[in-house]
């Protein structure tokens, strides 16, 4: 009896969803825009914080050590950093490996090269590169380095960097949170469009609800094919959407990429295709079901 | 069979749409309401099918008080009741074969049964080649014949139609009649509202007449008199 039921509630949505092809056709072009909307909200999120962490990896606290250092400070202060939860990485950099960076940078500089050249012993101490976890941290580990009072240590980069390193910080955390609070407002927007979409052509259904109540359906029997209805709009929207991401971001995920310095979007699109398809989906089918309860809801009553 | 216990509807503004309305029908028996349009005939049928509450008195259908049952409960009393309207409301995107099976489908009956007894019906209403018709292919006279095969396919203890011929022209008017004093003649209770002088005045059978809300005459072999 419910497996006939469920059958038949199954078979009528088809029924109805192709019968009522242009209402089905508009339902599921304006649940595209929705859908269409998420996804480009997930692939704007990608973007940023992908952008916003090769940022941050940018920034760092750089340790300089006097040209005489001995090499039992030095490890001992790379060991204390790098026991530190505020600290990501400690890159050490030797003396040797300082004045090959350093020719490195300055080979077209013929004067700095003779200099060198003349001068005949490294002028460079060694040093170390610290990334913090966060770039609030970065006060605390140079405070840290300053108040130890190590002997070793030349000068840590950080104090001119200080208000740069704030403001990049407030700026990262301040787009962040514009990036999420707009993506809000759109896919409220988006879902509130599609929502009334969908309570329109149940709307444009209500006497036919009303005669089915009449001829003795059970209201669960009546909404059924609704709701199945809700889950085909939601799939062939969130695979028509998927379609559209296709070009877009084979043609717009590399000069994004060329222009925040994050991912490509292409890359991000094809490596996360399932993902990304089951989010969609997901998002279509809660749409699609949502809407049609709350809207079958009002008529059901009689 | 059905019973209707001091009945009174209000509508928002006050005015009674019906005000204590009490009669008995049995079974088998083919009743006509008659009345002027307004005179709550329509609100009496609405409250038989639960479609709306009563602001007083109790509507009985069998032994069930039909506003005292839940929302799951309402629809096992109207599949027993076989409903006919003036509109037809037929479900515009299903065949007239699709709209029969309909409400045997919900009513749970296997498909075997829907193959056997739809065609059955369809027969009864004279419209065997019109079964996969969509409603808005057939004309007036046939949609209503497909409504009232559709009403009898449960296989319902009565039939209740609500001015039935209101939309329809004098021969399809007499093809309706003709049909449900069939239904009747075979053992169905028929409930009949109507305000076509003609029609009550042939049939000659129980009439009750409405005026203003209130049940003013109830006569075993009434004719249409205001």
């Amino acid at each position: 009896m419910f497996i006939t039921s469920f059958k038949r509630v199954i078979r009528n949505a088809f029924i109805s969803f192709w019968r009522n092809g242009w209402v089905s056709l508009a339902t599921i072009l304006v649940m595209v825009l929705a859908i269409f909307m998420v996804g480009s909200l997930i692939l704007f999120l990608v973007l940023l914080e992908s952008t916003l962490q090769e940022v941050e990896k940018k920034v760092d606290v750089t340790v300089y050590f006097k040209v005489d250092a001995a090499e039992v400070d030095t490890t001992h202060i790379q060991d204390l950093l790098t026991r530190m939860p505020e600290v990501k990485s400690v890159e050490y950099i030797t003396r040797e490996e300082s004045l090959r960076r350093f020719k490195e940078r300055h080979k077209d500089n013929s004067l700095i090269s003779s200099a060198l050249d003349e001068l005949g012993q490294n002028p460079l101490g060694a040093s170390l590169r610290v990334q913090a976890t966060s770039p609030e941290s970065y006060g605390s580990i140079a405070n840290f380095l300053e108040s130890g009072n190590f002997d070793s240590i030349d000068k840590v980069n950080y104090k001119q960097n200080q208000r740069v390193f704030e403001r990049l910080a407030n700026v990262l955390n301040m787009s962040r949170r514009i990036g999420i609070g707009i993506s809000l407002v759109l896919g409220f927007i988006a879902f509130l469009v599609a929502f009334n979409t969908i309570s329109l052509a149940i709307y444009t259904a209500r006497d036919e609800i009303g005669v089915m109540r009449l001829v003795g359906a059970s209201s669960w029997y009546v909404r059924g094919p609704f709701l199945v209805e809700g889950v085909i709009h939601g799939f062939f929207s969130s695979i028509i959407a998927m379609l559209i991401f296709w070009p877009i971001t084979l043609w717009a995920g590399p000069k994004a990429r060329d222009f925040f310095a994050g991912v490509d979007l292409y890359s991000y699109y094809t490596q996360n295709f399932i993902q990304f398809f089951l989010v969609l989906f997901l998002v279509g089918i809660v749409l699609g079901v949502f809407s049609s309860f709350i809207a079958t809801r009002r008529y059901l009553k009689i | 069979m059905i019973y209707f216990d001091n009945v009174s509807k209000l509508y928002s503004a006050g005015a009674a749409a019906l005000e204590d309305v009490t009669f008995t029908i049995e079974p088998k028996e083919f009743v006509s309401l008659v009345g002027q349009s307004g005179a709550g005939k329509s609100t009496l049928i609405r409250l038989l099918l639960a479609e709306e509450k009563p602001s007083k008195g109790k509507v009985f259908f069998e032994s069930l008080d039909v506003h005292n049952l839940t929302s799951s409960e309402i629809p096992f009393v109207r599949r027993k009741i076989g409903t006919v309207f003036q509109d037809f409301r037929l479900l515009p995107t299903k065949t007239a074969f699709e709209n029969i099976a309909f409400a045997l489908e919900a009513a749970g009956k296997d498909d075997a049964e829907i193959a056997a007894d739809v065609p059955h019906v369809l027969e009864l209403v004279g419209l065997a080649d019109k079964s996969d018709y969509f409603p808005h292919e057939l004309s007036g006279g046939q949609q209503q014949r497909v409504a009232i095969a559709r009403a009898l396919v449960n296989r319902p203890e009565v039939v209740v139609a609500d001015e039935p011929t209101g939309n329809l022209d004098p021969l399809n008017t007499w093809e309706i009649i003709r049909l449900l004093a069939k239904i009747n003649e075979l053992g169905t209770t028929v409930l009949l509202a109507t305000h076509d002088k003609d029609i009550i005045d042939t049939i000659g059978k129980r009439v009750i007449t409405f005026e203003g809300g209130r049940v003013v005459r109830d006569e075993k072999r009434g004719r249409y008199i205001l």
